[in-house]
């Protein structure tokens, strides 16, 4: 992926580059762009169709995900998040093997994009008392912070706060809502 | 800021009973008398230790207290109150101070109450000459209430008194007059009376309950989840008159009375983040006692309401605080890896007891405001929310786990025992005594969604206050 993003960069510089040197009427600034029109749109001048600097390119959707993580609102990215939530296990504030896993994508995904500042929310199920629960969610947040920073994370990117059980993912009460809701919670709140 | 005051009551002991006989009168005079020596020697021997256990109601003047058969409480009437003005409203009021007072007086079980339907067909009365003791006689009563309401320039005048029945003698009388907004607080009134001078109890009918609720079904701004807010509510001990005293359209929770009544404590997410605020509902005004610094969550009022323990992630892990109520003498009680949280005074301002999950599961704990004395009192699966008895009671109530929820316990600090006062009717969490420790409020979901409830300390008579969306953290007012 990061491989991926640094070949898009670099022809986007080139192709920067080409604009600038054959058209001397526009002033040379050249804003590093975010990578928002990497598709075949075409530039406002363009001397030539920049045919030749997609074409070799064969790369599956991954650009254009990117492209949209960017450019899209923080609420819609928020809808659908890159950074998935982590879950708990009963009265637990452990990160486990799983939830390393989901840590480890997010903390990837981080890395992509540095600017971004996130809130980890914790919350817990039901089968908490309500006052404990507020301690269990910071706990929660915390947790899954502490293994972000661990894996190179910058900590002052990294908000936490806990719910409690104040706001369930799922209002059953059973099993499966229960398991929903014991979880650390990712939102972008900066891009 | 919202109408929760009481409005203005002005009462005096009306002696003046005109027109009857004078024996009541010269009765009624020397009891007050009475009364006052009594209290003042209840005012001497106050204890300082709540060591003491809980105390038979004992008269100190026999003769003035209306009194039972032997061995049972006094069996008490209360009649609708005689309006002497025909509007409607006079007349209303004059329905529901009876009804109010009768429910104010049972709720404390001091009284044998009569039912009231039982006595519709006899005539009320506007004076102890018009009162058909006879009839109250039949039915069994060692005493009736009698009164009456007028409209008065200035809102309404209450008159009320208690007739002894076999003595056909008035026992007691009170007059007040103020604002018609709200006749229930009369009745409020003279239930708190009557219980101090024939009881000698403090009755919780004027205090008022502060709880959290999502009724509005506002959404939270600033999240694509679907989330509501939660506001702060207070509410009459009995439930009636909620009105909401937060508008800040965020989560918040816990709320705790100052010790004065006229503010409140909570957990707000105003900011985004859990802090401490402090509104003063009547002044209409906030205060931020932990300026800003960290995460705070779950204020107390000290006993003398000048501090305020709380919990905070501010180190790095969630531990147990005191500040000044001014934000000043910041002291950190508790060091600790493991969750300390939900903090609760006792009732001399000497301990706190609190949760801890230290040995590995939740669990009650106590500890000085010096931070010296730290012991585990609780052994159970799971126990949070501790909340201290007023005394003479040394008690302290908690949620503890009981299967897939929660019940109440009580703990009897003294001799160790725990007692369960709920059983497994939907789950049962965040006691709060009521001021005179008689009562408790909690959380239940027995009835669906999570409302607010009362009990007796010993598990009788639960009533629900709220319906209206989920309502949950009670706390209870001096």
């Amino acid at each position: 992926m990061t491989r991926t993003a640094n070949v898009s960069m670099v022809l986007m510089v080139m192709l920067a580059v080409t604009i600038g040197a054959c058209n001397k009427k526009t002033p040379p600034v050249v804003r590093p762009q975010p990578p928002v029109t990497g598709n075949t749109t075409t530039p406002p001048s363009p001397p030539r169709p920049p045919d030749p600097i997609t074409e070799p390119m064969p790369m599956p959707p991954e650009p254009l995900k990117d492209d949209s993580l960017t450019s899209n609102s923080l609420d819609d990215l928020n809808r659908d998040s890159p950074l998935k939530p982590v879950f708990y296990d009963l009265d637990s504030s452990d990160v486990n093997a799983d939830g390393q896993q989901i840590l480890q994508a997010n903390a990837a995904v981080l890395k992509r994009y540095p600017i971004w500042q996130i809130t980890i929310e914790g919350h817990c199920d039901e089968r908490g008392t309500a006052e404990y629960n507020l301690a269990l969610g910071e706990r929660r947040a915390l947790a899954a912070k502490t293994y972000l920073v661990s894996l190179g994370i910058a900590a002052d990117k990294v908000r936490t706060v806990s719910y409690g059980k104040e706001f369930p993912f799922d209002a059953g009460h059973e099993d499966n809502a229960w398991s929903k809701n014991r979880r650390a919670h990712f939102v972008i709140t900066a891009k | 800021m919202t109408n929760i005051q009481l409005g203005t009551i002005r009462w005096g002991q009306t002696f003046l009973v005109r027109r009857s006989a004078w024996r009541a009168g010269g009765r009624f005079v020397r009891s007050v008398a009475l009364l006052v020596a009594a209290s003042a020697v209840v005012a001497a021997q106050t204890p300082a230790q709540p060591a003491a256990p809980p105390q038979q109601q004992q008269p100190t003047s026999v003769e003035l207290r209306l009194t039972g058969d032997a061995g049972s409480p006094p069996r008490l009437a209360v009649p609708d109150l005689l309006s002497l003005s025909p509007d409607r409203e006079t007349q209303e009021a004059a329905k529901t101070i009876a009804e109010v007072l009768w429910n104010d007086l049972h709720f404390e079980r001091e009284f044998d109450l009569i039912p009231r339907d039982t006595y519709k067909s006899i005539p009320l009365a506007g004076s102890i000459d018009a009162v058909p003791f006879d009839r109250w006689r039949e039915l069994g009563a060692d005493g009736v209430l009698i009164g009456t309401v007028q409209k008065t320039a200035a809102g309404v005048r209450v008159e009320m008194r208690m007739y002894n029945v076999r003595a056909r003698a008035s026992a007691y009388g009170r007059e007040y007059s103020g604002s018609a907004a709200n006749p229930r607080v009369y009745a409020h009134t003279m239930a708190d009376e009557l219980h101090d001078s024939q009881r000698s109890l403090r009755g919780v009918a004027r205090t008022k309950l502060a709880f959290s609720s999502d009724r509005n079904r506002e959404p939270v701004v600033n999240t694509i989840e679907k989330r509501e807010v939660k506001e702060i509510y207070v509410s009459d001990y009995d439930g009636a008159n909620q009105r909401r005293i937060t508008i800040n359209r965020a989560l918040n929770i816990t709320p705790s009375w100052s010790p004065d009544g006229r503010s409140i404590a909570y957990t707000s997410y105003r900011s985004g983040l859990p802090d401490i605020l402090i509104s003063n509902i009547f002044a209409g005004t906030m205060e931020t006692p932990t300026k800003g610094v960290g995460q705070n969550f779950l204020p107390v009022f000290s006993p003398d309401g000048t501090r305020i323990a709380f919990m905070s992630s501010r180190d790095g892990n969630s531990e147990i605080y005191i500040v000044d109520r001014d934000g000043r003498n910041l002291t950190r009680l508790t060091n600790n890896p493991a969750i300390d949280v939900t903090p609760t005074w006792s009732p001399n301002g000497a301990q706190l007891a609190f949760t801890s999950e230290r040995t590995g599961s939740p669990q009650i704990w106590v500890v000085g405001v010096d931070g010296t004395g730290l012991r585990r009192i609780s052994y159970e699966s799971y126990a949070d929310r501790p909340t201290w008895s007023p005394p003479p009671y040394n008690e302290i109530a908690f949620a503890a786990r009981t299967g897939p929820g929660y019940d109440i316990k009580i703990l009897n600090i003294g001799s160790g025992e725990t007692r369960q006062i709920t059983f497994g009717e939907g789950s049962n969490e965040s006691p709060a005594w009521s001021p005179n420790g008689r009562h408790l409020a909690f959380m239940s979901t027995r009835a669906g969604r999570s409302q607010i409830f009362t009990t007796d300390r010993d598990g009788r008579n639960v009533r629900q206050l709220t319906r209206d969306g989920n309502n949950t953290t009670p706390n209870w007012s001096q």
